[in-house]
């Protein structure tokens, strides 16, 4: 029993996962490109939505949804800035750039904030607290339950965002091939700072369900980082459902990890991470695919 | 028209090079303990440099996971001296198994491209930093001490660890140096220059890149040695700490990738940093991420690459150049 309530907690530690990793894959599927501060943009949506709840009490639900416009500015900003530069010179500087601003995020959270270690999970009401007890050995959380059921809705929108809408297939033409989207007159700079846009609030939203279900600190970023980057490679990059398999995939192996000895939790989840690069050999596929 | 590789200040400034090098080996019997110690940070620093640009500047290879290397050879240290080895020679002992343990690494990682190979070698360093965690022997994560370097009066254990850092220092830099200079060399810059169009040339790219990434877990993995040895306590946290891989990028960045002298003259910059904000705040951290993002984007061949291409300076000549003969020695 023990192993069957492993993998149902694994189900939804991967959720989380898979929302954190979900604006990764959609960066990597659009543009092709990784973004090293991924992580702590999620950790800074974290931390704007714990500055609304501290100063007006509301729930940190309502406080992420004043927050997302925020966010979705400053990944319009971050495209223009940082981004649409690097894109133009070799497949290193994306890396090299994004690695930097995951520094300067990451000391400027610190200097702002201290290195105290923060939670919303007080603040988020029932949610937090409430679980069912499906029998003795396996409890569900309500939490956890939230978070799997908004991971599904967050994929299932953007399954319909590109395949029925005209900026959808605008991002999907993109994704395929920029300058023969461009010749039919798509404006690439606009999607990829849609693109940007949508992964920053798919980001926060990470964030928010990481302030909800554990704790913060200006650091988390890396972690959360490695976490999403791993999802994304198990689950096949440039697939956005692979993404979401991939994330569920590693939180199982990680709860079946932390269910031999709890120090293994993050181990086995590298291991099955290696495991897939090994099998792979690092050919993943380089569209934006999407099941029809 | 004639092929060139020596000029006259690259001939002079190899010699003063190598002059230095000579001076350096005197500091220990000048200066008081604690500038031989900082000054075997700034030869550690620049060993490092040299090594992640010998990865990303000639092979492409962005790797945020150097600091498994640094951790297997401070950890080596500590662990051959704790099965009775007389410390300098587990030095050597650890600088060999980082060496030998990127080779069975490297079959693995040099398959990945790009996004995949950074966080790849990242994820291989969580690796080995958890299953040092979880070994008591090596002070699971509080970390543990070189004990065995005690036995050394303080003021000579410094004046041999620095002469250590110097050796190891001239080792790799003139291993790094003549290996670019050779007909391997001139591979490995057509791989810099253009990976496909090298391959199509009948370069064994996949070879190549093997070398400099053995070559960087040697040097590596004897920058841990020396840190160890520099520090004599190590822990799990701040060994493995992806923030050796920052230092390396901004090293490499506002220094010149892709450039022999760049990382040096990188590495004498974060040294000088590092000396004025000693407090090493997080507003120092916040200027080194922001200068490497700003260079990677601005000015990609970073100090060095540019007055070497404003000037055609060559100072440590790895390369060679087209000059005209008509009168004198002007550059084509």
């Amino acid at each position: 029993m023990t192993i069957v309530n492993a993998v149902v907690q694994g189900i939804f530690l991967g959720a989380f996962y898979a929302v954190l990793a979900c604006g990764l894959s959609i960066m990597f599927g659009v543009m092709r490109i990784i973004n090293l501060a991924h992580g702590d943009i999620a950790v800074l949506g974290a931390y704007v939505v714990f500055v609304i709840v501290e100063s007006t009490g509301m729930s940190p639900f309502i406080a992420f949804i004043v927050a997302l416009p925020v966010m979705i500015v400053l990944g319009y900003v971050l495209q223009l800035t940082v981004l649409e530069r690097s894109l133009k010179s070799g497949i290193l500087t994306p890396l090299l750039a994004t690695f930097g601003l995951s520094i300067v995020i990451q000391n400027l959270l610190l200097i702002r904030f201290s290195p105290d270690v923060r939670s919303l999970g007080g603040n988020a009401g029932a949610v937090t607290t409430s679980s069912w007890q499906i029998t003795s050995g396996l409890s569900v959380s309500a939490l956890g339950v939230v978070i799997l059921v908004v991971a599904v809705l967050v994929f299932g929108a953007l399954q319909l965002f590109l395949s029925s809408t005209r900026a959808g297939w605008r991002m999907r033409a993109t994704a395929e091939d920029a300058d023969a989207a461009e010749l039919v007159g798509i404006d690439s700079r606009g999607v990829y700072a849609r693109a940007t846009a949508l992964a920053v609030a798919i980001a926060a939203l990470g964030g928010l369900f990481l302030a909800i279900r554990s704790v913060f600190d200006p650091l988390s970023g890396p972690t959360q980082l490695i976490f999403a980057f791993e999802a994304v490679v198990i689950g096949g990059m440039g697939s956005l459902w692979g993404t979401l398999l991939g994330g569920l995939a590693l939180g199982v192996a990680q709860t079946l990890g932390a269910n031999i000895n709890p120090e293994y939790s993050a181990l086995t989840g590298h291991l099955l991470f290696l495991v897939v690069l090994v099998v792979r050999f690092g050919g993943g596929r380089l569209s934006l695919r999407t099941a029809r | 028209m004639r092929v060139q590789r020596w000029t006259r200040t690259s001939k002079a400034f190899t010699g003063a090079t190598v002059a230095l090098a000579a001076l350096l080996a005197t500091v220990p019997l000048l200066f008081e303990a604690s500038v031989v110690q900082r000054l075997t940070n700034l030869l550690i620093l620049v060993l490092l440099a040299a090594m992640w640009n010998a990865l990303a500047g000639y092979g492409g290879l962005l790797s945020v996971g150097q600091q498994a290397f640094i951790g297997i050879g401070a950890y080596g240290t500590v662990f051959f001296a704790g099965l009775g080895v007389s410390p300098y020679p587990a030095m050597v002992l650890a600088t060999l198994l980082a060496g030998a343990v990127s080779v069975p690494i490297s079959l693995f990682a040099l398959r990945l491209r790009a996004a995949q190979f950074a966080i790849g070698m990242w994820v291989i360093a969580e690796v080995i930093s958890i299953l040092v965690r979880l070994d008591q022997n090596l002070g699971a994560g509080t970390g543990i001490s070189l004990l065995q370097l005690n036995q050394y009066e303080p003021n000579f254990r410094q004046a041999y660890t620095f002469w250590l850092a110097l050796g190891f220092t001239v080792i790799f830099l003139a291993a790094l140096f003549f290996l670019l200079r050779s007909p391997l060399g001139v591979s490995l810059q057509a791989i810099r220059d253009d990976e496909d169009a090298a391959r199509s040339l009948g370069v064994r790219v996949a070879a190549r890149k093997r070398l400099l990434f053995v070559l960087a877990g040697f040097g590596c993995g004897a920058a841990g040695v020396l840190i160890v040895a520099n520090t004599l306590f190590i822990e799990p946290g701040s060994i493995f700490s992806v923030q050796w891989s920052a230092y390396m990028i901004f090293m490499v960045l506002v220094g010149g990738l892709g450039t022999f002298e760049g990382p040096i003259l990188g590495a004498i910059l974060l040294f000088a940093i590092q000396t004025n904000f000693t407090q090493g705040g997080p507003w120092y951290l916040v200027g080194l991420g922001a200068t490497a993002a700003l260079f990677a984007l601005v000015l990609p061949r970073g100090l060095w690459g540019t007055i070497e291409e404003r000037l055609g300076l060559r100072l440590l000549p790895v390369g060679y150049r087209v000059v005209e003969v008509k009168g004198d020695e002007r550059t084509a």
